[in-house]
């Protein structure tokens, strides 16, 4: 887990770790904690809602609808919860730049604060699956065997064997899975954007979200080693071809033309 | 022993011959090797590079003998499920069969095991990509025309065995993306009208999977197959040493000799060379260009898939040939006819006929009995030449198809839009591609003709006293003066005379009207370019007209 | 087909038709002038050239071997697992990199090495060789022609009819016996193909939990896959029933059913249907949740699964088989009988 580790190492790392944490006390405090005594964290969070309600209105009201009931643009986000919207703004799909077959990753215009008051505010709208914390999608306790057994069970269909993507019909495609951050992955799983199917914890639980993603990492990490050499795209035979013929048959050919080659005669001088 | 006392023991004893002449004549007495070696000691091979075609598909059909059988050492050709708990982790207690199991031993704690498979698999994709190639050498050049047909159906027969030899061998390790690609043969089996699903019931022992599919194709892989082989590569060589090589026209170069260097000793050293140099090249390909990971791909089950599954590249066209079929399928008295995979497995093997079959068509359309052995330069017989291309742009547009997914997602296209373009293109493309080579044949027959009659432009400008400028043509040696006429020129047959000399009318035979049809497509004027004759190039090199 | 009704004219003149050779003449200028004269090479006249060239080829073939010393080195000392970073091929194996470029180096520089001691120092004068055609003089093919008559006539296999129509029905036979013994590669089909393991009351087990699935559990847009209860990874059998019992469930919005049997079959918008394509059975499951289309992703057959899974495009011959389900009394799911039609690819018995 390079991104994660790298991450560890950051002088921020703290920082996030603290405001995971807050988050993690908050949101069990919201659940466990007596209403009454809730007060301060609702008016944290109302304050939140309105923000993203703001952001709403001016990125994702024109094709979503000003209360997310949706629009011919644009389906309704009552119910899709926080996940979809931190996937769907953190990777940079939306707000999306133009209709097409499929809206595909580009960079991410919102700060993480401002996905997270938008995520606040969709979720006011109707209740969804929350945002994944980092002991959900983390390495500790995970079965890397089994995840890559649910993998192919259940993504490479898509995916590839080792997620680097594959077509879909009429120009969708699935999205290679390298460098994508763990918990893009698990909120991608858990909500299903745009053409994916869902993989809710009903059928697909919270520990096999996690082993899968800890076997992704295993197989297409920054660290993955790739024992035979250069992994060619990973993408089969085809590209084996392609190179068989060039570099391989292509290097004995040159070969073939020093072999057969006249020696150069000596000048007359 | 010392110098002194060895000349005097030769000279004492004349019989006492050098040990190797001694063992020499040991075998002659035996087995007659110095009547094989007076005729092929001092063979002489001409130099040309796409004459060594041939040897990088023979080498490496060597090299993949050698490692294929160090393979067989370590691998288990058993489909009993067996838990992993090999040196790769994320494996680790996975289900898998045998054989599975065995090539993950190969590619991870066996030392050199890993180079060993590479080698193998990517001198396969090398064989291959290498006897297509010198098969299209031959065929553009003509070298396939008399006496040589029967070595041309060798080669084809090697291409295709070579393909089912690969094809197997990539079934072996069970991994998901092989295991596929078996499904994918059961299926096509199965649409086999009458027989087709005992065919499949009888090759897999049962029901797909099974558990005898990977002994059955480890013996069609090892044996059956690489035995067939041998012996047709031997015959190939035999004919190639017993008609002599041929050669491309040029000074001293006639249809009754064969100019180069002698087998003894530059032969033996530049091919016994090729070999190690292939061999060097194929060793460092699998130093450092991974095939065939299987600890990727995962064993075999058939509920699992991955996507971008394909077949390695010589099956490529028939994957294409699959992919872009419609649908058909009907049904009557209880019965299915699987048109939709039916007709893409009949189609395959005739693809591959149409290549192989030629020779015979050309040769009957020509009427030519002559033995050749000077090749042809493919712009010189056009209509061989836009067949051909047209053949590689058929087989060409059908490894598009073939490969369509990973098309759509590399070039942001539509599958869909894919598919159809292949299914159009299977069609029209071969057509375009054989107008427009035909017509660049002529058009390169015309540069050459020019050259002779009006000299090679030499890139001078000159200024002439009124002003023109023109550029100075040199004229041509003898040698290329002769090179670019070697070339021989047919006249479309006609039918013969239809009425005899008593004016009896004959039949005319369907036969012989296609065949003067063919023969004025192939050789009419609109077909090839008449080359210069002498009183042409006399008249303009006499003349002062010419500049 | 014979060629003996083609005039002669039409066949072009033989290629050595103009002109002896070696004579450079007025009447021909196209004649071929025979071989050019051998030019020497540097290492032909310059003795230090060609010793340059024979240093070239030892310091290949001493290349080579220490290429192989490597070689045993490397095999020797280096852990079978260890990984380095190579730029740019990335993180790989040590020993296989090591071993394979070892290897490579030692076998070519023997390649080079005999190659360039050939083009240098050999004589690389060109000769010329006679060809002899290939066929056999009249008198031999005369002769071989007489032989074989003779050998026909005395062996009276034309005279004897009787001898040859039972030698040639025996030869005809005995293969059969050959065939005969291939019988047992496989039993017969029978009706194999039709079945699953699928049948009424078998709850439908989820492939990721390996726990029966709740109609709860199922959302709209999601995917799962089952297997029948009591199929076990480790079963013997495994690998071939599930190759035809594989289960794709999806829930679709009852509204959106296009297909009226398909809401019949299915349990409040879950539906069941069969995961082997009907193409050649690669397990299909690229499931598009807004299209509600499925792709295969071997050849990319298309169906429509809110609309009884019919083919919409691709090379797919009829739509998916879609299981009955319904709920049991504990509340899972379960299947209420098994395929109607057979799963996976088309055969000639199917109908």
């Amino acid at each position: 887990m390079k991104k994660l580790s790298a991450r560890r190492r950051h002088p921020l790392a703290a920082l996030v770790v603290l405001l995971l944490a807050l988050a993690c006390t908050g949101g069990l405090y919201a659940v466990f904690a007596p209403a009454s005594k809730a007060q301060a964290d609702e008016t944290a969070q109302s304050l939140a809602i309105d923000e993203g309600k703001k952001l709403f209105a001016v990125g994702c009201a024109s094709c979503h609808g000003a209360g997310g009931q949706g629009s011919s643009d644009g389906p309704s986000l009552v119910g899709v919860g926080a996940a979809a919207v931190d996937f769907q703004v953190g990777t940079g799909r939306m707000p999306a730049q133009q209709p097409g077959a499929q809206v595909p990753r580009k960079k991410v215009i919102y700060t993480q604060a401002e996905i997270d008051q938008l995520a606040a505010f969709v979720s006011s709208l109707g209740a969804g699956p929350n945002i994944p914390t980092e002991a959900q999608y983390g390495p500790d306790g995970a079965d890397i065997a089994k995840g890559g057994e649910l993998f192919r069970d259940n993504c490479t269909q898509c995916h590839n064997f080792t997620g680097k993507g594959g077509a879909l019909t009429h120009g969708k495609f699935a999205p290679s899975l390298e460098g994508v951050d763990p918990k893009h992955i698990y909120e991608a799983m858990q909500t299903g954007p745009q053409n994916m199917p869902s993989f809710p914890d009903t059928t697909l639980s919270e520990q096999n979200k996690k082993d899968i993603i800890a076997y992704l990492n295993a197989v297409n990490g920054d660290d993955t080693v790739s024992p035979g050499g250069l992994e060619l795209g990973g993408l089969g035979p085809v590209s084996e071809g392609l190179f068989a013929w060039i570099f391989g048959l292509g290097a004995l050919i040159a070969v073939a033309v020093w072999v057969a080659a006249r020696t150069a005669k000596a000048k007359k001088s | 022993m010392s110098t002194n006392e060895s000349t005097a023991a030769n000279g004492a004893r004349r019989d006492k011959a050098p040990a190797g002449e001694r063992v020499a004549d040991w075998a002659d007495g035996r087995l007659g090797i110095y009547s094989l070696a007076k005729a092929n000691m001092r063979k002489i091979f001409p130099d040309h590079w796409s004459f060594m075609l041939g040897e990088i598909c023979l080498y490496s059909f060597i090299i993949i003998i050698l490692t294929g059988v160090y393979l067989t050492l370590f691998f288990h050709p058993s489909m009993n499920e067996v838990e992993y708990h090999g040196s790769y982790v994320p494996l680790q207690g996975q289900l898998m069969s045998e054989a599975f199991n065995s090539t993950m031993h190969i590619s991870f704690d066996v030392r050199g095991g890993l180079l060993i498979r590479q080698i193998h698999h990517w001198a396969a994709l090398i064989f291959l990509a290498g006897m297509f190639v010198h098969m299209m050498r031959v065929f553009f050049t003509g070298a396939f025309r008399k006496p040589r047909e029967v070595n041309w159906l060798f080669g084809f027969l090697l291409f295709v065995l070579g393909m089912f030899t690969g094809f197997t061998g990539y079934s072996l390790p069970d991994d998901l993306l092989s295991g596929t690609g078996v499904r994918f043969m059961e299926g096509a089996i199965l649409s086999v009208p009458i027989v087709g699903t005992y065919l499949s019931f009888f090759l897999f022992g049962g029901e797909f999977p099974g558990g005898d599919f990977v002994a059955r194709f480890y013996s069609i892989h090892v044996l059956l197959l690489p035995g067939i082989m041998l012996g047709l590569v031997v015959g190939h060589l035999i004919l190639v040493f017993y008609h002599k090589h041929t050669q491309f026209a040029g000074p001293g170069k006639t249809n009754n000799n064969v100019v180069g260097m002698p087998l003894l000793p530059v032969y033996m050293a530049k091919a016994g060379g090729f070999f190690f140099l292939v061999f060097g090249v194929i060793a460092a390909i699998a130093a450092i260009a991974s095939i065939n990971p299987i600890w990727a791909m995962g064993p075999y089950r058939p509920d699992q898939v991955s996507t971008g599954a394909q077949p390695d590249w010589y099956m490529g066209f028939s994957e294409g040939l699959i992919r872009v079929m419609p649908g058909w399928e009907i049904n009557f008295w209880g019965h299915t006819l699987v048109l939709g995979v039916f007709i893409p497995l009949v189609i395959f093997p005739l693809v591959l006929v149409a290549i192989a079959v030629y020779p015979f068509i050309e040769s009957w359309v020509t009427g030519d009995k002559r033995e050749h052995h000077i090749l042809d330069r493919p712009r010189n017989a056009p209509t061989r030449t836009a067949f051909g291309v047209a053949w590689i742009t058929w087989y060409m547009v059908l490894l598009i198809g073939g490969g369509n997914d990973l098309w759509a997602t590399h070039f942001h296209l539509s599958i869909n839009a894919i598919t159809w373009f292949v299914r159009v293109a299977f069609f029209v493309a071969p057509v375009l591609a054989f107008i427009a080579t035909k017509r660049i044949c002529l058009g390169l027959q015309r540069r050459d003709k020019d050259k002779v009659l009006h000299g090679r432009e030499s890139g001078i400008i000159k200024r002439l006293p009124h002003g023109e400028f023109i550029e100075v043509h040199e004229p041509l040696s003898q040698e290329q003066l002769h090179t670019l006429t070697a070339h021989e020129q047919y006249e479309p047959a006609a039918i013969g005379a239809t009425v005899d000399e008593n004016g009896v009318e004959r039949k005319v035979k369907g036969s012989e009207k296609l065949r003067a049809k063919l023969s004025e497509a192939y050789y009419g004027e609109e077909s090839q370019i008449p080359k210069p004759t002498v009183e042409e190039y006399k008249e303009i090199t006499s003349g002062h007209g010419h500049h | 087909m014979s060629s003996q009704d083609i005039p002669e004219e039409n066949l072009p003149a033989e290629q050595d038709a103009h002109g002896a050779v070696g004579v450079a003449d007025e009447k021909d200028p196209f004649a071929d002038p025979g071989l050019p004269p051998h030019e020497h090479r540097v290492q032909d006249i310059d003795e230090r050239a060609a010793r340059r060239s024979e240093r070239t080829v030892a310091m290949l073939f001493t290349v080579s071997m220490l290429a192989t010393v490597g070689f045993i080195a490397s095999y020797v000392g280096i852990p079978h697992d260890k990984s380095i970073f190579v730029f740019p091929i990335g993180h790989i194996n040590a020993l296989n990199f090591a071993l394979g470029l070892t290897l490579g180096l030692a076998l070519f520089s023997i390649g080079a090495g005999a190659v360039h001691w050939a083009r240098t120092l050999m004589s690389d004068e060109e000769i010329a060789d006679e060809r002899h055609p290939i066929e056999a003089s009249p008198e031999v093919r005369a002769k071989v022609h007489a032989d074989f008559k003779q050998g026909a006539k005395e062996s009276a296999l034309g005279r004897r009819k009787l001898i040859r129509n039972t030698m040639f029905g025996a030869l005809a036979l005995f293969p059969l016996s050959g065939v005969m013994l291939l019988r047992d590669l496989g039993p017969l089909p029978g009706t194999k193909l039709r079945h699953t393991m699928w049948r009424k009351g078998l709850q439908l087990v989820n492939m990721n939990t390996n726990e029966p699935l709740r109609p709860s559990d199922v959302a709209v847009g999601s995917l799962t896959f089952a297997k029948p209860e009591g199929l076990e990874e480790h079963d013997e059998e495994f690998q071939t029933e599930i190759a035809k019992a594989a289960l794709m469930i999806i829930r679709i919005q009852p509204d959106n059913i296009k297909d009226k049997r398909e809401l019949e079959w299915s349990h409040e918008g879950i539906v069941a249907y069969s995961k082997i394509c009907t193409h050649v059975g690669c397990p299909i499951s690229l499931y598009e949740q807004q299209t509600h289309h499925v792709l295969c992703p071997c050849h990319q057959s298309t169906f429509d699964l809110s609309d009884g899974a019919r083919v919409i495009f691709g090379p797919a011959g009829h739509a998916l088989p879609q299981l009955r389900i319904g709920v049991n009394d504990q509340g899972y799911l379960e299947a209420l009988g098994d395929f109607e039609e057979p799963v996976g690819p088309a055969f000639w018995e199917r109908g």
